[in-house]
Protein backbone atom coordinates (compact mmCIF):
# COMPACT_ATOMS: atom_id res chain seq x y z
CA UNK A 1 0.00 0.00 0.00
CA UNK A 2 1.21 3.68 -0.57
CA UNK A 3 0.20 7.03 0.91
CA UNK A 4 0.80 10.42 -0.23
CA UNK A 5 0.40 13.34 0.74
CA UNK A 6 -0.03 16.68 -0.74
CA UNK A 7 0.13 20.09 -0.78
CA UNK A 8 0.33 23.33 -3.50
CA UNK A 9 3.69 23.24 -4.19
CA UNK A 10 5.12 19.73 -2.76
CA UNK A 11 7.82 21.28 -0.89
CA UNK A 12 7.48 22.35 2.74
CA UNK A 13 3.55 21.19 4.11
CA UNK A 14 3.29 17.69 2.60
CA UNK A 15 6.79 17.11 3.34
CA UNK A 16 6.08 17.67 7.32
CA UNK A 17 2.57 15.78 7.14
CA UNK A 18 4.70 12.97 5.15
CA UNK A 19 7.47 12.32 7.99
CA UNK A 20 4.06 12.54 10.77
CA UNK A 21 2.35 9.71 8.60
CA UNK A 22 5.49 7.84 8.86
CA UNK A 23 5.79 8.43 12.83
CA UNK A 24 1.91 7.62 13.23
CA UNK A 25 2.66 4.32 11.11
CA UNK A 26 5.12 3.57 13.02
CA UNK A 27 3.48 3.94 16.43
CA UNK A 28 0.54 1.86 15.15
CA UNK A 29 3.09 -1.09 14.38
CA UNK A 30 2.27 -1.12 11.02
CA UNK A 31 5.46 -1.70 8.54
CA UNK A 32 4.94 -2.42 5.16
CA UNK A 33 3.40 1.02 3.72
CA UNK A 34 5.38 3.43 1.18
CA UNK A 35 4.53 7.22 1.89
CA UNK A 36 6.10 10.03 0.04
CA UNK A 37 4.86 13.97 -0.93
CA UNK A 38 4.04 15.32 -4.19
CA UNK A 39 2.58 18.78 -5.41
CA UNK A 40 -0.84 19.49 -6.59
CA UNK A 41 0.09 19.77 -10.82
CA UNK A 42 1.93 16.42 -10.62
CA UNK A 43 -0.03 13.96 -8.03
CA UNK A 44 -1.73 11.78 -9.75
CA UNK A 45 -4.30 8.82 -9.21
CA UNK A 46 -2.02 5.71 -9.74
CA UNK A 47 0.77 7.72 -7.60
CA UNK A 48 -0.62 6.33 -4.39
CA UNK A 49 -3.67 4.62 -2.61
CA UNK A 50 -4.87 6.77 -0.17
CA UNK A 51 -3.94 10.70 -0.74
CA UNK A 52 -3.78 13.05 3.35
CA UNK A 53 -4.51 16.31 1.85
CA UNK A 54 -5.10 19.82 4.08
CA UNK A 55 -8.76 21.13 4.26
CA UNK A 56 -8.08 24.16 2.00
CA UNK A 57 -6.76 22.19 -0.89
CA UNK A 58 -9.31 19.20 -0.45
CA UNK A 59 -11.91 20.48 -3.07
CA UNK A 60 -8.82 20.99 -5.90
CA UNK A 61 -8.01 17.14 -5.10
CA UNK A 62 -11.08 15.00 -5.41
CA UNK A 63 -10.20 13.91 -8.47
CA UNK A 64 -7.34 11.62 -6.75
CA UNK A 65 -8.89 8.57 -5.35
CA UNK A 66 -9.22 8.06 -1.58
CA UNK A 67 -8.68 11.58 0.62
CA UNK A 68 -7.81 12.16 4.23
CA UNK A 69 -8.51 15.48 4.46
CA UNK A 70 -6.76 17.18 7.74
CA UNK A 71 -8.53 20.25 9.18
CA UNK A 72 -5.05 20.86 10.84
CA UNK A 73 -2.20 19.56 9.42
CA UNK A 74 0.09 20.26 12.13
CA UNK A 75 -2.20 17.77 14.31
CA UNK A 76 -0.58 14.61 15.04
CA UNK A 77 -3.42 13.25 17.11
CA UNK A 78 -5.59 14.08 14.36
CA UNK A 79 -3.80 12.31 11.68
CA UNK A 80 -3.34 9.25 14.05
CA UNK A 81 -7.19 8.81 14.45
CA UNK A 82 -7.92 9.20 10.45
CA UNK A 83 -5.06 6.60 9.56
CA UNK A 84 -6.10 4.36 12.07
CA UNK A 85 -9.44 4.34 11.46
CA UNK A 86 -8.60 4.21 7.68
CA UNK A 87 -6.66 1.30 7.91
CA UNK A 88 -9.05 -0.46 9.94
CA UNK A 89 -11.27 -0.38 7.60
CA UNK A 90 -9.45 -1.85 4.90
CA UNK A 91 -8.53 -4.38 7.75
CA UNK A 92 -4.74 -3.71 7.53
CA UNK A 93 -4.39 -2.88 11.49
CA UNK B 1 49.43 9.93 -2.72
CA UNK B 2 49.20 13.41 -4.34
CA UNK B 3 47.45 11.76 -7.01
CA UNK B 4 44.56 10.76 -4.44
CA UNK B 5 44.35 13.79 -2.56
CA UNK B 6 43.81 15.84 -5.72
CA UNK B 7 41.22 12.97 -6.60
CA UNK B 8 39.59 13.49 -3.66
CA UNK B 9 39.43 17.24 -4.00
CA UNK B 10 37.73 16.64 -7.37
CA UNK B 11 35.00 14.73 -5.87
CA UNK B 12 34.20 16.63 -3.07
CA UNK B 13 34.01 19.75 -5.22
CA UNK B 14 31.01 18.70 -7.59
CA UNK B 15 28.25 19.55 -5.82
CA UNK B 16 26.26 16.63 -6.34
CA UNK B 17 28.43 14.54 -5.03
CA UNK B 18 28.59 16.69 -1.82
CA UNK B 19 25.07 16.92 -1.20
CA UNK B 20 24.68 12.57 -1.76
CA UNK B 21 27.30 12.77 1.27
CA UNK B 22 25.54 14.88 3.14
CA UNK B 23 22.50 12.40 2.20
CA UNK B 24 24.46 9.16 3.01
CA UNK B 25 25.63 11.04 6.38
CA UNK B 26 22.35 11.33 7.43
CA UNK B 27 21.03 7.81 6.64
CA UNK B 28 24.15 6.42 8.73
CA UNK B 29 23.50 8.63 11.82
CA UNK B 30 20.11 6.97 11.28
CA UNK B 31 20.96 3.49 10.92
CA UNK B 32 19.33 2.94 7.90
CA UNK B 33 19.63 -0.63 6.35
CA UNK B 34 21.69 -0.83 3.34
CA UNK B 35 18.96 -0.85 0.75
CA UNK B 36 17.61 2.50 2.17
CA UNK B 37 21.27 4.28 2.33
CA UNK B 38 22.07 2.94 -1.16
CA UNK B 39 18.47 4.11 -2.35
CA UNK B 40 18.53 7.82 -0.62
CA UNK B 41 22.26 8.77 -1.46
CA UNK B 42 21.43 7.87 -5.67
CA UNK B 43 18.35 9.71 -5.30
CA UNK B 44 19.91 12.74 -3.70
CA UNK B 45 22.34 12.72 -5.96
CA UNK B 46 20.32 12.32 -8.96
CA UNK B 47 18.38 15.55 -7.24
CA UNK B 48 20.86 17.89 -8.07
CA UNK B 49 21.30 16.80 -11.53
CA UNK B 50 17.87 17.02 -12.21
CA UNK B 51 18.33 20.61 -10.66
CA UNK B 52 21.44 21.45 -12.74
CA UNK B 53 18.92 20.52 -15.90
CA UNK B 54 16.40 22.47 -14.73
CA UNK B 55 18.76 25.66 -14.66
CA UNK B 56 19.55 25.54 -18.50
CA UNK B 57 15.70 25.45 -19.20
CA UNK B 58 15.34 28.26 -17.58
CA UNK B 59 18.03 30.48 -18.38
CA UNK B 60 17.64 29.73 -21.90
CA UNK B 61 13.94 31.10 -22.10
CA UNK B 62 15.04 33.78 -20.09
CA UNK B 63 17.69 34.78 -22.58
CA UNK B 64 15.55 35.80 -25.11
CA UNK B 65 13.08 37.39 -22.86
CA UNK B 66 15.57 39.42 -21.40
CA UNK B 67 16.51 40.70 -25.21
CA UNK B 68 12.59 41.41 -25.95
CA UNK B 69 12.32 43.45 -22.95
CA UNK B 70 14.97 45.52 -23.47
CA UNK B 71 13.98 46.43 -27.37
CA UNK B 72 10.03 47.25 -26.35
CA UNK B 73 11.08 49.47 -23.58
CA UNK B 74 14.68 50.45 -23.41
CA UNK B 75 15.36 48.75 -19.78
CA UNK B 76 15.97 45.78 -18.01
CA UNK B 77 13.13 43.53 -16.61
CA UNK B 78 13.07 41.27 -14.00
CA UNK B 79 10.61 38.37 -12.77
CA UNK B 80 12.25 37.84 -9.31
CA UNK B 81 11.68 33.70 -8.18
CA UNK B 82 14.03 31.83 -6.31
CA UNK B 83 14.32 28.76 -7.94
CA UNK B 84 15.47 30.53 -11.64
CA UNK B 85 18.11 32.26 -9.71
CA UNK B 86 19.34 29.30 -7.07
CA UNK B 87 19.57 27.20 -10.87
CA UNK B 88 21.68 29.98 -12.65
CA UNK B 89 24.07 30.07 -9.46
CA UNK B 90 24.35 27.05 -8.52
CA UNK B 91 26.79 26.30 -11.25
CA UNK B 92 29.20 28.42 -9.78
CA UNK B 93 28.11 28.37 -5.83
CA UNK B 94 27.16 24.74 -5.71
CA UNK B 95 30.20 23.14 -3.77
CA UNK B 96 29.88 26.16 -1.06
CA UNK B 97 26.06 26.75 -0.83
CA UNK B 98 25.99 22.45 0.02
CA UNK B 99 28.92 23.01 2.01
CA UNK B 100 26.83 26.37 4.15
CA UNK B 101 23.74 24.53 4.21
CA UNK B 102 25.60 21.22 6.10
CA UNK B 103 27.05 23.14 8.58
CA UNK B 104 24.62 25.92 8.71
CA UNK B 105 22.08 23.13 9.97
CA UNK B 106 24.61 21.83 12.80
CA UNK B 107 24.70 25.48 13.41
CA UNK B 108 21.05 25.87 13.98
CA UNK B 109 20.95 23.03 15.94
CA UNK B 110 23.48 24.14 18.66
CA UNK B 111 21.97 27.80 18.98
CA UNK B 112 18.84 25.66 19.61
CA UNK B 113 20.28 23.80 22.04
CA UNK B 114 22.50 26.60 23.93
CA UNK B 115 20.53 29.44 23.63
CA UNK B 116 16.92 31.01 24.05
CA UNK B 117 16.32 30.71 20.34
CA UNK B 118 14.53 27.69 19.99
CA UNK B 119 13.80 27.27 16.34
CA UNK B 120 14.54 24.38 14.43
CA UNK B 121 14.31 25.84 10.62
CA UNK B 122 12.34 22.77 8.51
CA UNK B 123 11.51 24.54 5.54
CA UNK B 124 14.70 22.82 3.69
CA UNK B 125 13.99 23.80 0.21
CA UNK B 126 14.58 28.12 1.58
CA UNK B 127 17.44 26.56 3.96
CA UNK B 128 19.22 25.30 1.09
CA UNK B 129 18.42 28.41 -0.96
CA UNK B 130 19.49 30.74 1.60
CA UNK B 131 22.56 28.56 1.76
CA UNK B 132 23.43 29.60 -2.20
CA UNK B 133 22.36 33.21 -1.17
CA UNK B 134 24.82 33.40 1.30
CA UNK B 135 27.61 32.07 -0.41
CA UNK B 136 27.00 34.63 -3.80
CA UNK B 137 26.74 37.96 -1.20
CA UNK B 138 29.37 36.76 0.92
CA UNK B 139 32.05 36.09 -1.93
CA UNK B 140 30.79 39.51 -3.49
CA UNK B 141 31.70 40.76 -0.64
CA UNK B 142 35.37 39.09 -1.15
CA UNK B 143 35.01 36.16 1.10
CA UNK B 144 36.62 32.99 -0.54
CA UNK B 145 37.77 29.34 0.59
CA UNK B 146 37.56 27.75 4.57
CA UNK B 147 36.64 31.52 5.86
CA UNK B 148 33.29 31.86 3.31
CA UNK B 149 32.04 28.60 4.77
CA UNK B 150 32.57 29.33 8.27
CA UNK B 151 31.23 32.94 8.44
CA UNK B 152 28.21 31.20 5.86
CA UNK B 153 27.15 28.72 8.14
CA UNK B 154 27.41 30.60 11.25
CA UNK B 155 25.51 33.42 9.34
CA UNK B 156 22.52 30.74 8.16
CA UNK B 157 22.50 28.99 11.72
CA UNK B 158 21.28 32.69 13.04
CA UNK B 159 19.12 33.60 10.63
CA UNK B 160 17.45 29.95 10.82
CA UNK B 161 16.78 31.07 14.26
CA UNK B 162 15.99 35.08 14.11
CA UNK B 163 13.54 34.90 11.50
CA UNK B 164 10.86 32.00 13.05
CA UNK B 165 11.68 34.48 16.61
CA UNK B 166 10.39 37.21 15.13
CA UNK B 167 7.41 36.27 13.42
CA UNK B 168 6.58 34.01 16.96
CA UNK B 169 4.27 36.61 18.70
CA UNK B 170 1.62 36.74 15.42
CA UNK B 171 2.13 33.39 15.44
CA UNK B 172 1.00 32.82 18.58
CA UNK B 173 -2.06 34.72 17.88
CA UNK B 174 -2.98 33.16 14.33
CA UNK B 175 -2.38 29.52 16.07
CA UNK B 176 -3.90 30.18 19.49
CA UNK B 177 -0.47 27.81 21.02
CA UNK B 178 2.64 28.42 21.32
CA UNK B 179 4.01 24.81 20.02
CA UNK B 180 5.11 25.57 16.06
CA UNK B 181 7.39 28.30 14.83
CA UNK B 182 7.44 29.57 11.35
CA UNK B 183 9.76 29.08 8.97
CA UNK B 184 9.62 31.36 5.33
CA UNK B 185 11.91 33.89 4.35
CA UNK B 186 9.27 36.25 3.79
CA UNK B 187 9.25 37.09 7.60
CA UNK B 188 9.94 40.82 6.85
CA UNK B 189 7.29 41.38 5.24
CA UNK B 190 4.87 38.91 7.38
CA UNK B 191 5.83 40.98 10.70
CA UNK B 192 5.33 44.65 8.77
CA UNK B 193 1.86 43.54 7.88
CA UNK B 194 1.07 42.21 11.09
CA UNK B 195 2.10 45.58 12.42
CA UNK B 196 0.09 47.52 10.25
CA UNK B 197 -2.63 45.41 11.00
CA UNK B 198 -2.63 46.93 14.44
CA UNK B 199 -3.30 49.95 13.08
CA UNK B 200 -6.84 48.60 12.19
CA UNK B 201 -7.56 46.92 15.77
CA UNK B 202 -11.30 45.68 15.60
CA UNK B 203 -11.47 45.43 12.23
CA UNK B 204 -14.26 41.99 11.88
CA UNK B 205 -12.19 39.06 10.60
CA UNK B 206 -11.70 37.84 7.00
CA UNK B 207 -13.30 34.97 8.08
CA UNK B 208 -16.73 36.63 8.88
CA UNK B 209 -17.30 37.69 5.50
CA UNK B 210 -18.29 35.87 2.18
CA UNK B 211 -15.52 35.54 -0.14
CA UNK B 212 -15.89 33.51 -3.31
CA UNK B 213 -13.63 30.50 -3.86
CA UNK B 214 -12.40 28.89 -6.88
CA UNK B 215 -9.19 30.62 -7.70
CA UNK B 216 -7.48 27.75 -5.40
CA UNK B 217 -6.10 26.53 -8.98
CA UNK B 218 -3.78 28.86 -8.53
CA UNK B 219 -2.08 27.55 -5.76
CA UNK B 220 -0.83 24.76 -8.28
CA UNK B 221 2.61 26.31 -8.72
CA UNK B 222 3.19 25.00 -12.33
CA UNK B 223 -0.36 26.56 -13.63
CA UNK B 224 0.44 29.91 -12.24
CA UNK B 225 3.78 30.33 -12.94
CA UNK B 226 2.93 29.28 -17.12
CA UNK B 227 0.20 31.58 -17.26
CA UNK B 228 1.73 34.62 -15.88
CA UNK B 229 4.91 34.29 -17.73
CA UNK B 230 3.07 33.95 -20.52
CA UNK B 231 1.14 36.64 -20.54
CA UNK B 232 4.06 38.93 -19.26
CA UNK B 233 6.40 37.15 -22.11
CA UNK B 234 3.49 38.19 -24.76
CA UNK B 235 3.26 41.81 -23.41
CA UNK B 236 7.03 42.19 -24.05
CA UNK B 237 6.71 40.68 -27.62
CA UNK B 238 3.58 43.28 -28.75
CA UNK B 239 5.83 46.15 -27.50
CA UNK B 240 8.82 44.73 -29.02
CA UNK B 241 7.14 44.19 -32.21
CA UNK B 242 6.97 41.42 -34.69
CA UNK B 243 10.45 42.13 -37.04
CA UNK B 244 12.50 42.53 -34.27
CA UNK B 245 11.79 39.16 -33.03
CA UNK B 246 11.53 37.02 -36.04
CA UNK B 247 14.74 38.37 -37.28
CA UNK B 248 17.00 38.29 -33.86
CA UNK B 249 15.46 36.49 -31.83
CA UNK B 250 13.06 33.35 -32.65
CA UNK B 251 14.76 32.30 -35.98
CA UNK B 252 11.58 33.02 -37.81
CA UNK B 253 8.69 31.55 -35.87
CA UNK B 254 5.71 33.66 -35.09
CA UNK B 255 6.42 35.98 -32.58
CA UNK B 256 3.08 35.15 -30.20
CA UNK B 257 4.06 31.56 -30.83
CA UNK B 258 7.62 31.63 -29.33
CA UNK B 259 6.08 33.76 -26.68
CA UNK B 260 3.72 31.29 -25.28
CA UNK B 261 6.30 28.42 -26.31
CA UNK B 262 8.90 30.75 -24.02
CA UNK B 263 6.52 31.35 -21.23
CA UNK B 264 5.90 27.92 -20.04
CA UNK B 265 8.84 27.28 -21.11
CA UNK B 266 10.10 28.50 -18.09
CA UNK B 267 7.36 27.51 -15.98
CA UNK B 268 8.85 24.05 -17.17
CA UNK B 269 12.26 24.88 -15.80
CA UNK B 270 10.84 26.05 -12.78
CA UNK B 271 8.96 22.72 -12.34
CA UNK B 272 12.46 20.32 -12.80
CA UNK B 273 14.23 22.25 -10.68
CA UNK B 274 11.65 22.08 -7.80
CA UNK B 275 11.58 18.04 -8.58
CA UNK B 276 15.29 18.50 -8.25
CA UNK B 277 15.29 20.39 -4.81
CA UNK B 278 12.57 17.41 -3.69
CA UNK B 279 15.05 14.30 -4.18
CA UNK B 280 17.50 16.57 -2.81
CA UNK B 281 15.70 17.14 0.75
CA UNK B 282 14.23 13.86 0.90
CA UNK B 283 16.67 12.36 2.69
CA UNK B 284 18.46 15.48 4.65
CA UNK B 285 15.42 17.13 6.58
CA UNK B 286 14.10 14.17 8.10
CA UNK B 287 17.99 13.51 9.61
CA UNK B 288 17.58 16.77 10.67
CA UNK B 289 14.70 16.72 11.83
CA UNK B 290 15.17 13.79 14.11
CA UNK B 291 18.73 14.97 14.91
CA UNK B 292 17.24 17.94 16.62
CA UNK B 293 14.62 16.42 18.06
CA UNK B 294 17.11 14.19 20.27
CA UNK B 295 19.30 17.23 20.83
CA UNK B 296 17.46 19.71 21.71
CA UNK B 297 14.50 17.82 22.91
CA UNK B 298 12.46 21.68 23.97
CA UNK B 299 12.70 23.25 20.32
CA UNK B 300 10.07 24.55 18.20
CA UNK B 301 9.35 23.25 14.59
CA UNK B 302 9.79 26.40 12.00
CA UNK B 303 7.48 25.48 9.03
CA UNK B 304 6.87 26.40 5.70
CA UNK B 305 3.66 29.25 4.91
CA UNK B 306 0.83 27.10 3.70
CA UNK B 307 0.34 25.79 7.93
CA UNK B 308 -0.95 29.26 8.42
CA UNK B 309 -3.52 28.90 5.44
CA UNK B 310 -6.00 26.96 7.05
CA UNK B 311 -6.58 29.43 9.74
CA UNK B 312 -7.89 32.05 7.50
CA UNK B 313 -8.33 30.36 3.88
CA UNK B 314 -10.30 34.34 3.03
CA UNK B 315 -6.89 36.34 4.24
CA UNK B 316 -5.06 34.11 1.77
CA UNK B 317 -6.79 35.10 -1.25
CA UNK B 318 -7.77 38.89 -0.26
CA UNK B 319 -3.65 38.82 0.52
CA UNK B 320 -2.83 37.29 -2.72
CA UNK B 321 -5.21 39.87 -4.32
CA UNK B 322 -3.55 42.90 -2.25
CA UNK B 323 -0.31 41.88 -2.66
CA UNK B 324 -0.36 41.21 -6.16
CA UNK B 325 -2.24 44.95 -7.16
CA UNK B 326 0.78 46.73 -5.54
CA UNK B 327 3.12 44.91 -7.44
CA UNK B 328 1.09 45.94 -10.50
CA UNK B 329 1.26 49.32 -9.30
CA UNK B 330 4.78 49.54 -8.36
CA UNK B 331 6.15 47.78 -11.86
CA UNK B 332 4.37 50.99 -13.59
CA UNK B 333 6.25 53.21 -10.84
CA UNK B 334 9.43 52.08 -11.80
CA UNK B 335 8.95 52.20 -15.44
CA UNK B 336 8.71 55.90 -14.84
CA UNK B 337 12.20 56.07 -12.83
CA UNK B 338 13.57 54.44 -16.10
CA UNK B 339 15.61 51.98 -13.99
CA UNK B 340 14.98 48.19 -13.57
CA UNK B 341 11.72 47.02 -14.11
CA UNK B 342 10.95 44.25 -11.14
CA UNK B 343 8.17 42.39 -12.72
CA UNK B 344 5.37 40.88 -10.46
CA UNK B 345 6.11 37.17 -10.28
CA UNK B 346 2.87 35.31 -9.45
CA UNK B 347 4.64 32.75 -6.93
CA UNK B 348 6.06 35.48 -5.03
CA UNK B 349 2.70 36.99 -4.67
CA UNK B 350 1.40 34.29 -3.82
CA UNK B 351 2.95 32.63 -1.32
CA UNK B 352 4.12 35.84 0.62
CA UNK B 353 1.22 37.90 0.05
CA UNK B 354 -1.10 35.72 1.30
CA UNK B 355 0.84 34.84 4.25
CA UNK B 356 0.83 39.05 4.93
CA UNK B 357 -2.97 38.45 4.57
CA UNK B 358 -2.99 36.16 7.19
CA UNK B 359 -0.70 37.58 9.30
CA UNK B 360 -2.34 40.84 8.75
CA UNK B 361 -5.69 39.66 9.27
CA UNK B 362 -4.63 38.54 13.23
CA UNK B 363 -3.71 41.45 14.05
CA UNK B 364 -6.30 44.16 12.25
CA UNK B 365 -9.14 41.86 10.37
CA UNK B 366 -9.88 42.46 6.71
CA UNK B 367 -8.61 46.39 7.04
CA UNK B 368 -5.19 45.03 8.22
CA UNK B 369 -5.04 42.05 6.09
CA UNK B 370 -5.74 44.31 3.15
CA UNK B 371 -3.46 46.84 4.15
CA UNK B 372 -0.84 44.27 5.06
CA UNK B 373 -0.38 42.63 2.60
CA UNK B 374 -0.53 45.83 0.21
CA UNK B 375 2.79 46.97 1.95
CA UNK B 376 4.30 43.47 1.47
CA UNK B 377 3.55 43.72 -2.44
CA UNK B 378 5.34 47.23 -2.25
CA UNK B 379 8.60 45.84 -0.40
CA UNK B 380 9.03 42.66 -2.69
CA UNK B 381 8.97 44.94 -5.82
CA UNK B 382 11.28 47.47 -4.70
CA UNK B 383 13.85 45.88 -1.99
CA UNK B 384 14.90 43.52 -5.55
CA UNK B 385 15.80 47.31 -7.21
CA UNK B 386 18.24 47.93 -3.44
CA UNK B 387 20.03 44.66 -3.89
CA UNK B 388 20.09 43.93 -7.66
CA UNK B 389 23.39 45.94 -7.73
CA UNK B 390 24.92 43.99 -4.61
CA UNK B 391 24.66 40.58 -6.80
CA UNK B 392 27.71 40.76 -8.81
CA UNK B 393 27.09 39.07 -12.14
CA UNK B 394 24.13 37.47 -11.43
CA UNK B 395 22.73 40.96 -11.66
CA UNK B 396 22.28 40.69 -15.29
CA UNK B 397 20.10 37.65 -15.17
CA UNK B 398 16.58 38.70 -15.79
CA UNK B 399 15.66 37.01 -12.66
CA UNK B 400 16.46 37.40 -9.19
CA UNK B 401 15.32 36.77 -5.57
CA UNK B 402 12.03 37.44 -4.63
CA UNK B 403 11.58 36.78 -0.93
CA UNK B 404 12.05 39.94 1.93
CA UNK B 405 14.23 38.23 4.24
CA UNK B 406 16.87 37.20 1.17
CA UNK B 407 17.09 41.12 0.12
CA UNK B 408 16.82 42.27 3.50
CA UNK B 409 20.37 40.22 4.06
CA UNK B 410 21.51 41.16 0.84
CA UNK B 411 21.25 44.82 1.62
CA UNK B 412 22.39 44.67 4.99
CA UNK B 413 25.70 42.11 4.07
CA UNK B 414 26.27 43.75 0.87
CA UNK B 415 26.15 46.98 2.11
CA UNK B 416 28.44 46.14 4.86
CA UNK B 417 31.21 44.54 3.18
CA UNK B 418 31.22 47.42 0.20
CA UNK B 419 31.90 50.06 3.21
CA UNK B 420 33.23 48.52 5.84
CA UNK B 421 35.11 45.46 4.36
CA UNK B 422 35.18 41.41 5.83
CA UNK B 423 35.53 42.70 9.85
CA UNK B 424 32.18 44.77 9.19
CA UNK B 425 30.28 41.55 8.05
CA UNK B 426 31.64 39.43 10.75
CA UNK B 427 30.96 41.58 13.76
CA UNK B 428 27.19 42.66 12.35
CA UNK B 429 26.64 38.71 11.97
CA UNK B 430 27.90 38.52 16.25
CA UNK B 431 25.99 41.44 17.27
CA UNK B 432 22.82 40.64 15.49
CA UNK B 433 22.83 37.24 17.19
CA UNK B 434 23.99 38.54 20.83
CA UNK B 435 20.92 41.18 19.93
CA UNK B 436 18.75 38.76 19.30
CA UNK B 437 19.39 36.82 22.42
CA UNK B 438 19.10 39.64 24.53
CA UNK B 439 15.63 41.00 22.96
CA UNK B 440 14.36 37.31 23.47
CA UNK B 441 15.18 36.87 26.68
CA UNK B 442 13.79 40.37 27.73
CA UNK B 443 10.71 39.39 25.99
CA UNK B 444 9.97 35.89 27.70
CA UNK B 445 10.45 37.71 31.21
CA UNK B 446 7.16 39.74 30.02
CA UNK B 447 6.13 36.77 27.11
CA UNK B 448 2.92 38.22 27.01
CA UNK B 449 4.05 41.04 25.47
CA UNK B 450 3.71 42.82 22.21
CA UNK B 451 7.00 43.73 20.95
CA UNK B 452 8.65 41.83 18.03
CA UNK B 453 12.38 41.61 17.04
CA UNK B 454 11.41 44.18 14.40
CA UNK B 455 14.28 46.21 16.17
CA UNK B 456 17.12 43.83 14.70
CA UNK B 457 16.00 44.01 11.20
Amino acid sequence: MRILAVCGSGLGSSFMIEMNIKDVLKELNVNDIEVNHADLGSSTSDMADLFVIGRDLAESASNLGELIVLDNILDKEELKSKISSNLKEKNIL
Amino acid sequence: MDGFVSLLVDILSVPAVLVAIIAFVGLLIQKKSASEITKGTTKTFLGFIVLSAGAAVVSGSLKPFGEMFQEAFGVQGVVPNNEAIISIAIEEFGTTAALIMFFGMIANILLARFSNLKYIFLTGHHTFYMACFLAIVLSVANFSGMVLIIVGSIALGIIMAIFPAMAQPTMRRITGNDNVGFGHFGTVGYVASAGIGKLFKGSRSTEDINFPKGLSFLRDSSVSISLTMTIIYILAALFAGQTFIENNISGGTNYIVFSIIQGVTFAAGVFIILSGVRLILAEIIPAFKGISEKLVPNSKPALDCPIVFPFAPNAVLIGFFSSFIAGVLGMFALFFTGGVVILPGVVPHFFLGATSGVFGNATGGVKGAIAGSFVNGLIITFLPVLFLPLLGDLGNASTTFSDTDFLVVGIVLGNVGKFLGQPGVIATIILVLIASIAIKSKLGKKSHSENDLEKIS
